[in-house]
């Protein structure tokens, strides 16, 4: 695997070999170290904690005002830049704005505090509908350190409404990841067990937990699971309520996608309130199938009997979207390079089209993800884990991918190379792409983007 | 755990219809507008990016260079996402991924083995460096860091490393592009003048613009005027490159040779004032040949003014083509001119671009209303209200400097207009107050090649009032009733 790395100096080909391995499937656990500070100077694809608390974690979460605390450049990057769909009245009872205190030369001299004191009193006044209100810190807040946990405290106090204080300055840890870990501890320290749901709880009460709503992926596995019988109480966090998830204590089982960024609040969840976690995958008719089944096989004999008619109920569209793409994209490689859970799950879907994944990688995964792979993965495919522009491209001149799936970043440049390309994060600006629904979407899209007749024009004839 | 805090557990609620009703009414009132402009502390939906962002386009002018992040590894990949988007093409650029050590210890080492790494693997000619929030808090010396990367044998020693302090609680991303783009000439010219020598060329700013058809047009208007030139930070080429089956990481930029050179050119012209008032300030100071600031040329005033200007500096008539170019577009606006005149527009963007859409405005009758800068200035105010008071149309001209389009949703709202021009972002007022929006701005993340449409310019002019006429008319034909739906508009 070194070759991939040949013009990389020799510090730094220290470091990345370990990233980069070929997949043993059947050991069923990592191949490559993970998780560890991006190399200085290799362009990464990785974002930072502002990013996963922000853009991933609180950002959905469509009832609230989410305050950017910091100068004003991440806020505007971030804003509408995810595809988290929400429901709601933009500015009324949902907020996909952005929200910051600018901060300026002074505020970084005498302190932000007093401004965000400020900030919250006005955001109450002019937004009053929200439901709450996340202090997101980007890096200047840790570094003069302000103190926003006293300030939203405080302020919570006086504007009756939750103000949750989240350090997840840019500079902490090395990826995305962290972000979504102090995310998730401040719904375990300000959020959770703070609301309870006013109808009794019933025994199919169920959260879909790490499911953020790419495109409309909510919209389309929340009413699959409703159809089993099952009644889902609060999603975490696409299109997401915060008082419905501040009760989500109260549910029977949660159900997690994005194992990555939620595990740590399933994990919560099941140790202080007994609820036990299953994670499942919805990408393609086989997990999807299998997904129901384990649910069925949870709740028994009733919502067993459901999951067998809407399996049977979807098996024709499931062939007739089977029989019209697969002849087009059969014996089709593909790599993927995303974060999440897309790396695994979406690999299967792949395969039900005809086509083989052989490549794929996280850009913020650590080991347990990788180990989750190893089994979806193919003997020998190759795995990279925080890859390089300059990898990656070396992986793409040797595998020669016919599709790479990965993100906006990367997808130009394929594109230059003559290789198809869709968006994995953001879904292209397409979507869903989960569920029933989502398949036939999905097959869509890979075929146009590999079957376009535009890459026939790519070499010119003169 | 949360009711560890002692919270009282309360049921889940729901907003009631009437509630929201009242507040949806309530946000478009002057009621609301009031309180809206009455916050001090929170910026809501600002129409300004920070100003690294500025500094990596400036960095991509230039032929083989990486732009080089010292800082956290996030926000590097937000500026280049949003080239990525508004462009659709690459943006390659590192970051030294500082982290909680570099907090505590400086960046120098992440700066060190960052540009080892970079110059190994991309191969660049030159490494453009800006910088994010971290190390300006902390007080990074990029000076001391860069020499002594040269000593420690990381980079070679006469590599350029032009470098830029742009912090993002300070200006915005035009202030960005000037300080990175003042750098990169400083280190390039430095030791290049030389007593007498002329190139005989026209060097050619044109700010912080990511409409790759103005770059273009700018260096077609040069042609046809036979003036050669050298456009400093051509991004043209870089952001707009052609899909043939290679992947080439630096597709085009100034070349480094002519951009050393330009200090010895005959004439240097900024089309940018306000996105290269420093390094146009450094220019007067250093450069050879003549120097002239001129506003951007939307509209045919200032098109006429920069056609004329280049007449001037280069002894030479205007081309009979580009006379002929001027009379279309003067034929365009007057074919089109009922289509917008008396409309009312709201606009926001860079100062730049700001007079540009005033003058163009006022030009084909229409009325600029609600004028907003979100990053803006005392200067760029008097400057806009003079444009203002020289037209009959300018009467109902506002300028809020310093708002966000909060306000402008509310201004747009109360007093309502006919159409936004300004850029992605203003699609939310559009879309409540039912009104088209132009995207002449950056950035562009929701429709197609608009940046390949040059704005600047008499072709300009023509593209202008080709999308905003058209645009009205397809209002009336999609909203007339059936017996005003008619053949000819």
């Amino acid at each position: 695997m070194t070759k991939h790395l040949k013009c990389t100096p020799k510090r730094a080909k220290k470091k990345r070999a370990p990233h980069l391995a070929p997949n043993d499937q059947a050991s069923c656990s990592a191949c490559v170290k993970s998780n560890r500070k991006t190399v200085p100077g290799v362009m990464s694809a990785r974002g930072c904690a502002y990013a996963g608390a922000k853009g991933v974690v609180w950002g959905p979460i469509r009832d609230m005002v989410h305050v950017s605390h910091g100068p004003v450049g991440c806020g505007w990057y971030s804003w509408g830049t995810r595809r988290n769909l929400m429901s709601g009245i933009n500015g009324v009872t949902s907020f996909a704005m952005q929200f910051t205190s600018d901060f300026q030369e002074k505020d970084i001299v005498y302190g932000g505090d007093k401004k965000l004191k400020q900030l919250l009193g006005e955001a109450r006044e002019l937004f009053p509908l929200a439901k709450g209100i996340s202090v997101l810190s980007e890096c200047p807040v840790g570094l003069i350190g302000d103190d926003i946990n006293s300030v939203a405290k405080q302020s919570s106090a006086e504007l009756d409404i939750p103000i949750i204080p989240c350090n997840c300055e840019g500079f902490r840890g090395v990826s995305q990841s962290l972000g979504h870990h102090i995310s998730n501890d401040t719904i375990r320290d300000f959020v959770i067990e703070t609301r309870e749901y006013p109808e009794p709880v019933g025994p199919y009460d169920v959260a879909l937990i790490g499911e953020y709503n790419i495109g409309g992926d909510a919209w389309s596995v929340k009413p699959l699971l409703e159809e089993i019988g099952l009644n889902v109480k609060a999603v975490w966090t696409g299109d997401g309520e915060i008082e419905k998830i501040a009760a989500t204590h109260q549910v029977k089982l949660n159900i997690i996608h994005c194992y990555r960024s939620m595990n740590y609040m399933c994990k919560v969840m099941e140790e202080k309130y007994g609820i036990p976690w299953m994670e499942l995958n919805f990408f393609g008719p086989a997990k999807i199938a299998a997904s129901l089944r384990k649910l069925g096989e949870y709740f028994g004999e009733e919502i067993r009997q459901k999951v067998d008619a809407v399996i049977a109920k979807y098996e024709p569209k499931v062939q007739e979207i089977i029989e019209e793409y697969r002849p087009r994209l059969e014996g089709k490689k593909v790599m993927l390079y995303v974060g999440g859970l897309r790396p695994r799950h979406t690999v299967n879907a792949y395969e039900e089209l005809g086509m083989s994944v052989v490549g794929s990688g996280y850009e913020f995964a650590h080991g347990d993800d990788y180990d989750r792979t190893a089994a979806e993965m193919p003997d020998a495919t190759v795995i990279y884990d925080d890859i390089s522009e300059y990898e990656f491209e070396q992986f793409a001149h040797e595998l020669k991918p016919d599709l790479v799936g990965s993100g906006i970043k990367e997808k130009y440049l394929f594109q230059k190379m003559g290789i198809p390309f869709r968006q994995m994060h953001s879904w292209d600006y397409s979507g869903p792409y989960e569920g029933y629904e989502g398949f036939s979407v999905f097959a869509r899209d890979v075929d146009m983007a590999v079957n376009s007749p535009t890459w026939g024009l790519v070499k010119s004839p003169f | 755990m949360a009711n560890n805090l002692g919270l009282a557990v309360k049921p889940v609620t729901e907003l009631c219809d009437d509630e929201v009703a009242r507040v949806c009414e309530w946000i478009n009132s002057e009621d609301y507008k009031e309180k809206n402009f009455a916050r001090h502390a929170l910026v809501v939906n600002p129409a300004h990016a920070c100003q690294p962002l500025g500094a990596e386009l400036a960095a991509h002018g230039f032929e083989g260079t990486l732009p080089f992040v010292h800082g956290s590894q996030g926000c590097a990949s937000y500026y280049r996402s949003t080239l990525n988007r508004h462009f659709r093409e690459p943006a390659p650029a590192v970051s030294d991924a500082m982290t909680e050590d570099g907090a505590v210890f400086g960046g120098q080492n992440n700066l060190h083995e960052a540009l080892e790494n970079a110059h190994a693997l991309y191969k660049p000619k030159m490494m453009a460096i800006f910088t994010s929030c971290m190390p300006e808090i902390i007080g990074d010396d990029l000076t001391a860091f860069i020499k002594n990367a040269r000593q420690k044998g990381f980079i070679p020693k006469d590599f350029p490393l032009p470098f830029a302090n742009t912090p993002s609680f300070n200006g915005s991303h035009v202030h960005g592009y000037d300080a990175m783009l003042l750098s990169i000439l400083r280190t390039l010219t430095e030791g290049k003048q030389v007593e007498g020598r002329c190139t005989g060329k026209l060097n050619l700013i044109a700010g912080f613009d990511c409409n790759t058809g103005n770059y273009r047009e700018y260096k077609r208007i040069l042609t046809e005027f036979g003036i050669p030139f050298t456009l400093l930070g051509d991004i043209s080429d870089v952001f707009d490159s052609p899909l043939d089956g290679t992947y080439r990481m630096y597709p085009g930029g100034t070349s480094l040779d002519e951009a050393a050179d330009s200090i010895n050119s005959k004439a240097t012209v900024t089309l940018g004032p306000y996105a290269t008032a420093k390094t146009y300030g450094w220019i007067k100071d250093t450069y050879s040949g003549k120097h002239v600031s001129l506003p951007t040329p939307f509209g045919v005033a200032k098109t006429d003014a920069f056609i004329m200007k280049l007449a001037e500096l280069f002894g030479k008539p205007v081309p009979e083509s580009i006379k002929a170019e001027r009379g279309r577009a003067v034929d365009a606006m007057t074919d089109a001119h009922q289509y917008v005149h008396g409309r009312k527009f709201a606009l926001y963007g860079d100062p730049d671009y700001l007079l540009g859409y005033v003058s163009f405005l006022l030009e084909m009758g229409a009325k600029p209303c609600h004028i907003l800068c979100s990053k803006g200035s005392k200067k760029l105010e008097k400057e806009i209200q003079a444009l203002l008071d020289a037209s009959p149309y300018g009467t109902d001209g506002k300028i809020y400097m310093n708002k966000d389009l909060w306000h402008l949703r509310s201004l747009v709202m109360t007093e309502p207009v006919d159409a936004l021009i300004g850029d992605t972002h203003g699609k939310f007022i559009t879309r409540d107050a039912k009104i088209p929006l132009f995207r002449f701005g950056f950035p562009v993340f929701d429709r197609v090649n608009l940046h390949r449409s040059p704005l600047v310019g008499y072709q300009g002019v023509i593209n202008m009032v080709t999308s905003i006429c058209n645009k009205f008319i397809d209002i009336v034909d999609e909203t007339c009733d059936d017996r005003h739906f008619e053949m000819m508009r």
